[in-house]
């Protein structure tokens, strides 16, 4: 019965969601109201029968309905109940209506927080999200309905594929998707700029929240799908470039330009066009992503199960929402203003060429991943684009864009000068060079990549420190509060520290890491990275649906016991399936890291593979950092403020707080000039 | 003028995209044609495994159209093709060579001895080295090599009968012809 | 099938070879260095994407097997890496051979950074010379904030 309620609510959206989609925008272009007026209630209604038919579906795992295909294909009655929900995105189909729900939440979200938007601008971002919507209900009813039946139902499920049946991959997915879905709000406001031709500084700033919280959201679930490979697939690796990964990369790229432009869009209204074409993209990526994903066109370790009639629809998708607004685009663009005026050395500039070497970089992911295809479709050959690579083109990138992320904060709107610039940073850059000289030969051996990621994290560090202090200390001397300072300026600071975290845990596990690959009996030691661990045996046990073998080692540094490490070998029964959990000694200057191989011989003997990895979890910290940052920059009054008063003085009300952060780097650089 | 020339770009280079996309979409990312395709099958000695101080070689079969079928008893998708292979062998005129991988003497008769055994002659490639000449990745794999000792085609997986009649089958009768 | 049959057969398939490991922890630096660069950057067909340094599939620690006999014979890493790709195809490398088809996969991003560098510095000498402030496509809210900007910051 549950299942058909679910078929049946999924139905309803669709209707509503065709509703959403056609009035509103109708009526705004006609000046309707009562048309308009529809947007918000059919957001809400498409999201509560969403959530109904979600509901439903979970019902169906929980209560180990095996009549429900899906269900019986993704799940099993012995799954641990925390598995039994997060199978119901483990598959393709469950997957897809996790998608709607998000995309239904966000923009039930949206008619929720736009009460100060005037309704013509609410009406078409509802509109247009309501038909992304259709396309992708459509997509689900036609050909991956979760709700198919099998009769007779099966006595028990397939099982979930044990690589899923992990705490980390039950809440990637949902972050992952909220981040690509959330790029849809940035893309409605995006196309309902263009469809009315009013495309401005307001605009900027309705919009800039929406896509920073999903940017935070995107950038949150990387980090998570790292870090799940990371202690999961047991090879110790956290990035591998395989084209799932870069899927979601590739849009993570384009957000971050699309966040830095907006602040420029937002503050000096220049760049307009730009901004809008980047928000195009970036939803754009979330699809190609959806669609390398979901067709089995590239081979990837991540794919869902392969099906060329859903790759065709998501194709045609592809084509006509992004060909749709391409053209749009094309067509309205072209007449929008150019905005204020700006010198060569200004902050616009920075931001502008941050905005260019991502795109660049973004440019480089998508050649390198889409580049067999290409040969392949060509009939020229087959060949696999790999981490080398990667790592070849997109580090000299990112060196670049860091050298001008130190500098970029404290340079000026509109006009800036060299000298001072120099003055102010030439402390910042001479600690850096001296570090990055220095650490790589305290911690061992030199070498060019060390010490180039040293320079590069020194240098963010340093310039965030005087950006700070100056802000401070000009501030104070201007008769400011301290506090005055707006949170959206250490939001900005703060990701940028995660960006410099991130790169301080790259280069040393890349430069630093080791591993050996041993065989050893019971009381055998092998010592890697100053840590020496000895082997105790395995032994066997049952979890709930798995046999599995449990390995011993005690970790020994300096002669002292610090850690028994337990890694497993397991054995799912429903999926024949082997599983490596590797046992993790975790230290904020480094991780101990072990993952058990095979049985060697009768007494005992296992082969391991032991890893010591400094500073790895700095690469998640980092991008922790980046994501609070993010949210931190939401936060700022700005959003709130500004809001309220628009509805007291109408949209052209100028934010003229202190506190807003649009008016204090000239008034800052003013003061400076006296001082 | 030139404004436009940004958004047209984006919109022609997405189009090829498309087109690629829509291409890819019928072509199978795991087919991995075989790097020896069309060039002198690598020569190998091997031990037969029956009579394993026989030995049998790539020059043995100089001037013949054949099939050396790779295989394995540890190899559960082998047990797909096996019947197709018997079928075959019982008809003659079917010339596989098995080439057992990797695998134990005993393990690899007794396999044969259940299931029947097809081939003309099987060579015993304890070590995979023969293998790795052959760029073997996956077992079962089946090699069309014909008269001047070139490999003509390779197929990944098992051989199902239409794979048989569609094309390792035409294909040998052309090489015959 | 019986459960303990096919858990013995699936650790039989990936069983790695005992002498690899040994000899690992007897080989010198500079050989293990060179030993990891040439795996990582190989592909373990079996695996999808995996570097066969990172697996433990039996094909991955054979081949791991013959880099190191290849080595100790003295090969160049080039010669190693050739042997790999023919007998595995150009599939099997996971740094793609600089050659005429590959030459747009190399070429592409410093083509992307020219074209990016040109279109910022055109786009930048645009708001710099031309005027910029052209009122009649500039928003009014944005002519109102310009100015208030300018006000508060103290600018004429």
């Amino acid at each position: 019965m549950l299942p058909e309620i679910g078929n049946i609510a999924l139905i309803m959206a669709l209707v509503i969601a065709v509703i959403q989609g056609t009035f509103p925008i109708y009526g705004a272009a006609k000046g309707n109201v009562a048309m308009m007026s529809i947007a918000r209630p059919a957001a809400a209604a498409q999201f509560i029968f969403v959530a109904i038919s979600f509901g439903c579906l979970v019902a169906a795992f929980v209560t180990n309905d095996f009549s429900v295909l899906y269900a019986t294909n993704h799940s099993n009655s012995q799954l641990p109940m925390l598995y039994k929900v997060s199978a119901v995105w483990g598959g393709h189909e469950g997957s897809m209506l996790l998608w709607m729900l998000m995309i239904a939440g966000w923009g039930w979200s949206v008619a929720l927080f736009s009460r100060k938007l005037p309704l013509e601008m609410v009406a078409r971002v509802i509109g247009v999200m309501g038909l992304l919507a259709v396309g992708f209900f459509w997509f689900v009813l036609e050909t991956s309905n979760p709700f198919e039946r099998i009769l007779p139902a099966l006595a028990d499920g397939r099982d979930l594929n044990p690589l899923l049946q992990d705490p980390g991959l039950a809440i990637h997915p949902p972050m992952l998707y909220m981040g690509y879905v959330g790029f849809s709000v940035a893309f409605a406001f995006a196309i309902a700029a263009l469809l009315s031709g009013k495309m401005d500084a307001t605009w900027a700033r309705w919009s800039r929240p929406w896509t920073t919280i999903a940017w935070v959201f995107l950038t949150f679930g990387i980090a998570l799908g790292s870090w799940w490979a990371y202690y999961e697939l047991g090879w110790g690796g956290w990035w591998f470039w395989d084209p799932v990964e870069n899927a979601s990369f590739m849009p993570w790229i384009v957000g971050t330009a699309l966040v830095h432009s907006l602040a420029v869009t937002e503050k000096r209204g220049s760049f307009k066009n730009w901004t809008v074409l980047l928000a195009i993209f970036a939803f754009s990526l979330s699809l190609l992503g959806t669609f390398l994903v979901r067709s089995g066109v590239l081979t990837s370790v991540h794919s869902f199960a392969v099906d060329p009639e859903r790759g065709l629809f998501i194709l045609i998708y592809l084509g006509v929402v992004v060909g749709t607004s391409l053209i749009l685009y094309a067509w309205r663009a072209p007449k929008v203003g150019l905005g204020g005026r700006f010198a060569l050395v200004s902050r616009e500039t920075f931001l502008l060429t941050n905005n260019v070497l991502l795109i660049v970089a973004c440019g480089a992911v998508l050649l390198g991943t889409l580049y067999p295809l290409v040969l392949d479709a060509l009939g020229v050959g087959k060949i696999s684009v790999g981490p080398p690579y990667f790592d070849m083109v997109f580090v000299p990138i990112m060196a670049v864009l860091v050298f001008f992320m130190g500098i970029g904060p404290l340079v000026r709107w509109k006009k800036a000068e060299i000298p001072d610039l120099v003055s102010k940073l030439k402390y910042a850059a001479g600690v850096s060079v001296v570090t990055a000289v220095l650490v790589p030969f305290i911690m061992g051996e030199w070498s060019f990549m060390k010490s180039l990621g040293i320079l590069m994290a020194a240098w963010i560090l340093s310039s965030i420190f005087v950006g700070i202090r100056n802000r401070i200390v000009l501030s104070a001397k201007a008769g400011g509060k301290i506090g005055s300072l707006s949170r959206s300026y250490y939001g900005m600071q703060l990701a940028h520290f995660g960006v410099a975290v991130f790169i301080i845990g790259v280069t040393m596990v890349n430069g630093y890491e080791e591993d050996k690959d041993v065989s050893m009996n019971v009381g055998d030691t092998v010592e890697v990275g100053g840590y020496t661990f000895r082997f105790d045996g395995v032994k066997s046990a049952q979890g709930p649906n798995y046999e599995t073998q449990i390995g011993t080692l005690t970790l020994f540094h300096d002669g002292v016991e610090i850690d028994v490490m337990r890694p497993e070998k397991r054995y799912y029964n429903v999926q024949q399936q082997v599983m490596t959990e590797a046992a993790i000694d975790t230290g904020i200057f480094g991780d101990r890291y072990v993952s058990l191989g095979e049985p060697l011989g009768t007494r005992g003997g296992w082969s391991v593979r032991v890893y010591s990895k400094p500073f790895v979890d700095w690469i998640w910290a980092g991008c922790f950092l980046m994501g609070v940052g993010g949210f931190l920059a939401v936060s700022d009054k700005r959003y709130r403020l500004s809001s309220r008063k628009k509805s007291k003085r109408g949209i052209d009300e100028t934010p003229d707080t202190e506190n807003d952060e649009s008016a204090k780097p000239v008034m800052v650089s003013v003061n400076e000039g006296k001082v | 003028m030139s404004r436009r020339v940004l958004p047209i770009t984006v919109i022609v280079m997405f189009l090829a995209m498309l087109g690629f996309f829509y291409k890819g979409l019928q072509l199978d990312p795991q087919k991995l044609p075989s790097a020896l395709l069309d060039k002198a099958a690598p020569s190998f000695t091997l031990p037969q495994l029956h009579d394993a101080s026989k030995t049998f070689s790539l020059e043995d079969m100089k001037g013949k159209v054949w099939l050396l079928n790779v295989w394995a008893s540890w190899c559960a998708a082998c047990r797909q093709e096996h019947p197709l292979f018997m079928q075959l062998a019982r008809q003659g005129g079917f010339p596989i060579y098995g080439l057992n991988y990797k695998d134990e003497v005993a393990d690899a008769k007794q396999w044969l001895k259940q299931l029947g055994d097809p081939y003309i002659v099987s060579i015993s490639d304890l070590e995979g080295n023969v293998g790795i000449d052959y760029g073997v990745y996956g077992v079962p794999e089946t090699f069309l090599i014909d008269k001047e000792g070139v490999i003509r085609y390779k197929h990944v997986g098992p051989v199902s009968r239409t794979d048989w009649t569609e094309i390792i089958e035409p294909k040998m009768k052309e090489l015959e012809g | 099938m019986n459960r303990k049959i096919v858990l013995l057969i699936v650790m039989l398939l990936c069983a790695p070879f005992l002498q690899a490991n040994e000899a690992q922890l007897r080989e010198d630096p500079a050989i293990k260095e060179r030993f990891k660069a040439i795996a990582s950057e190989l592909r373990c067909l079996k695996c999808q994407n995996q570097t066969i340094y990172d697996s433990h599939a039996g094909l991955a620690d054979d081949l791991k097997k013959q880099i190191r006999n290849q080595i100790n014979a003295g090969k160049t890493d080039a010669e190693i890496v050739d042997y790999m790709v023919t007998r595995y195809g150009d599939f099997v490398r996971f740094n793609p051979a600089v050659d005429t088809k590959n030459i747009f996969l190399w070429v592409g991003p410093f083509v992307f950074l020219v074209i990016g560098g040109l279109l910022l510095y055109r786009y930048i000498n645009v708001r710099r010379n031309e005027a910029v402030d052209d009122n009649e496509s500039i928003s009014e809210d944005d002519r109102l904030k310009a100015k208030s900007i300018l006000e508060q910051s103290g600018d004429k």
